[in-house]
């Protein structure tokens, strides 16, 4: 039925072309399967403007492909521990957030966040945390500790998946070692390496994609997870159950920002604005099933968001959102992971 | 004729092939300069390279920096070098044997037939290799395509646990280019004289021997080619790796990427690109040396 509706939308945005043209076009370059096309339709249908999709798997993809000069994309969707790389690296423009009329329904503790102190480049998109997801099921462990998902017990030999990339994985780490982010202390990096060199002989595959297929299939007992895609796997019938481990999760604030290089830098502001709306930002979390920073979104979701544990954690959940490594830092994070793969 | 043209053959002909002298030029040579250059500048640290020239990405193939920064030397990368050259090996050695007889057996059919089933053995490439790859994670996986009539059958208890290991990922590759080569290898038996066969036969040549001494020296060049066809693209091969493979052992082609987007080193990615290109190249050469030998000696005769 989705596939049917996703046509419809298309179909429908290939109608409103025509008029489209008038007002030009914008290019979102986006994690994938994180932009809804629903979304994009109203968007569309409001301003008139055309908008293309095109997506990435990681925030290290998306700051290549921009060092590598690829231009033509208005609007990109970095997490927060990349934003002021890019702005060091002269890679996303000054749009002015804070003057687009929406810009009063943002919630004020997501105001002018630490990585955009005068909220000049990031427009809000979603947040969320990252821990690990289990089958409920498969696995008679409750996820309260992080030691479940770094330290497995036999019953995960062989079927333990890990993400592809370092930097989320290593701050699991660092929080569950009690261990500072960037750490430029070899030593504590070397417990880091041991530690996850320790975890592979668990691990089935290490994967940042299709880590629910995994759980409902049972290849895997326990992955690594997202809390609103861990949502979305549970959705489609799967035991999947989101951990919420008494150490803490990774939080991370993913944001709408322009390139420099974009060429409809006022579309990609009308984009903004249009997202800080909260009826289309509620549109945006039912999709996901993050959370969102705009005030008032709530009344817009569904009974079955509204209840949703993955957007629900305990009260007393720890969150720590990373920031951007310097240099020194993350040559180190690099080592320990080619150390892990080889 | 206009004055312009040049008047020699030789000019004539230069002119004709300037397009694809300038294509091939801009597409593949500047590329590759790029490429070589950046392999001997220094990493920027948050991706792109830095216009200080530098050996350091070619010391980091054999030797790195532990975490005291002592220089000590280091068998990784040339372990996960080697892994990928015997994996390509192997994929090779299995889509022969599979693609042999295939091609042997086109090659025996009526001609009418002949087309139609080298139409049927391209048809995969019509889908993207992606997706094709994916459908191997049903057909392999748990509570997939084969296990699940074994289970139901009482064959097996428990998974077979044959996705995520190098066997998956050489069933993977052989699959993706096993049509590389069938092709060539049907094209070079099409052309075999069966005659020789039936002389082979009447000088009492058993069927082993017609096949050993025969029909495989005479097809030879589409075996090689279809070896280094299906060798070159498995040494970088990167989604077979990642999505059957797990990506828990890094592969060339993974460890490439890796460079490019994790760890942000673009200059040693280049140099890991260049080690492969060298190795392909010096391949090739080795071909068109054997290629050489063998036509010369056909003149000869």
């Amino acid at each position: 039925m989705k596939r049917v509706l996703t046509i419809f939308a298309a179909a429908t945005a290939m109608l409103t072309v025509g008029l489209a043209k008038a007002e030009g076009e914008l290019f979102i370059y986006n994690w994938t399967e994180y932009t809804p096309p629903e979304l994009i339709a109203k968007f569309e249908k409001e301003s008139g403007i055309k908008v293309s999709v095109d997506t990435y798997d990681s925030n290290e993809t998306l700051l290549a492909k921009l060092q590598a000069g690829a231009t033509g994309y208005d609007i990109v969707v970095p997490s927060q521990n990349f934003v002021p790389i890019l702005v060091r690296e002269g890679l996303i423009q000054k749009v002015g957030v804070h003057s687009l009329p929406n810009y009063k329904n943002l919630e004020d503790r997501w105001k002018k966040p630490e990585w955009d102190p005068e909220q000049e480049y990031t427009g809000p998109w979603q947040w969320g945390t990252t821990s690990f997801s289990y089958n409920s099921e498969l696995y008679s462990g409750k996820g309260a500790s992080l030691k479940e998902f770094f330290e497995p017990n036999d019953q995960v030999k062989g079927r333990l998946s890990v993400f592809q990339t370092p930097d989320e994985v290593v701050s699991l780490a660092n929080i569950y070692l009690g261990i500072p982010f960037c750490s430029e202390d070899a030593k504590q990096m070397k417990k880091i390496q041991d530690m996850l060199v320790r975890q592979k002989e668990y691990v089935v595959a290490y994967n940042s994609e299709t880590m629910s297929d995994l759980l409902a299939s049972g290849e895997a007992i326990i992955t690594n997870h997202w809390s609103g895609f861990s949502r979305l796997g549970r959705l489609t019938g799967a035991p999947i159950v989101y951990a919420y481990p008494k150490e803490g999760v990774v939080g991370w604030y993913d944001s709408m920002v322009v390139p420099t290089s974009a060429k409809n830098v006022e579309n990609a502001k009308k984009f903004m604005n249009f997202m800080m709306d909260p009826v289309n930002m509620a549109m945006l979390t039912e999709n996901q099933g993050y959370g969102d920073a705009v005030k008032g979104t709530a009344q817009y979701y569904s009974d079955e968001l509204k209840s949703a544990p993955e957007i629900n954690p305990p009260a007393d959940l720890k969150v720590f959102f990373a920031p951007t490594c310097s240099p020194k830092a993350q040559s180190l994070i690099d080592k320990v992971w080619t150390k892990v793969m080889q | 004729m206009s004055d312009w043209l040049p008047r020699s053959a030789a000019g004539r002909r230069w002119l004709g092939l300037a397009p694809s002298y300038f294509v091939i030029g801009i597409f593949m040579l500047v590329p590759m300069i790029i490429m070589g250059v950046f392999s001997f500048l220094e990493p920027n640290p948050y991706g792109g390279v830095k216009p200080v020239g530098s050996m350091a990405a070619y010391v980091k193939l054999f030797f790195e920096y532990d975490l005291e920064d002592q220089l000590v030397f280091n068998p990784g990368y040339i372990n996960i070098i080697f892994r990928s050259f015997q994996l390509s090996f192997g994929a090779t050695l299995l889509c022969l044997v599979f693609g042999f007889p295939v091609a042997y057996y086109i090659t025996l059919q009526p001609e009418n037939r002949r087309n139609f089933y080298i139409y049927l053995v391209t048809i995969p490439f019509w889908t993207n290799l992606l997706i094709r790859t994916f459908a191997w994670i049903i057909i392999l996986g748990r509570g997939g395509v084969i296990e699940t009539p074994l289970l139901a059958a009482g064959i097996i208890e428990d998974s077979l646990r044959m996705m995520y290991t190098d066997g998956a990922i050489a069933i993977g590759l052989t699959y993706s280019y096993l049509p590389l080569m069938v092709l060539p290898i049907y094209a070079s038996l099409e052309k075999l004289d069966f005659r020789l066969l039936e002389a082979a036969s009447d000088l009492y040549a058993n069927r082993l021997e017609v096949m050993t001494r025969v029909v495989i020296p005479l097809c030879k060049p589409g075996i090689i080619a279809g070896c280094i066809l299906v060798f070159i693209p498995c040494l970088g091969a990167f989604i077979a790796p990642n999505l059957l493979g797990g990506g828990k052992k890094l592969m060339l082609g993974s460890l490439v990427q890796f460079q490019f987007a994790s760890a942000r080193n673009w200059p040693f990615g280049a140099a890991l690109s260049m080690l492969l290109l060298s190795a392909v190249v010096i391949m090739l050469i080795f071909y068109a040396r054997a290629a050489k030998k063998r036509a010369a000696m056909e003149g000869d005769g």
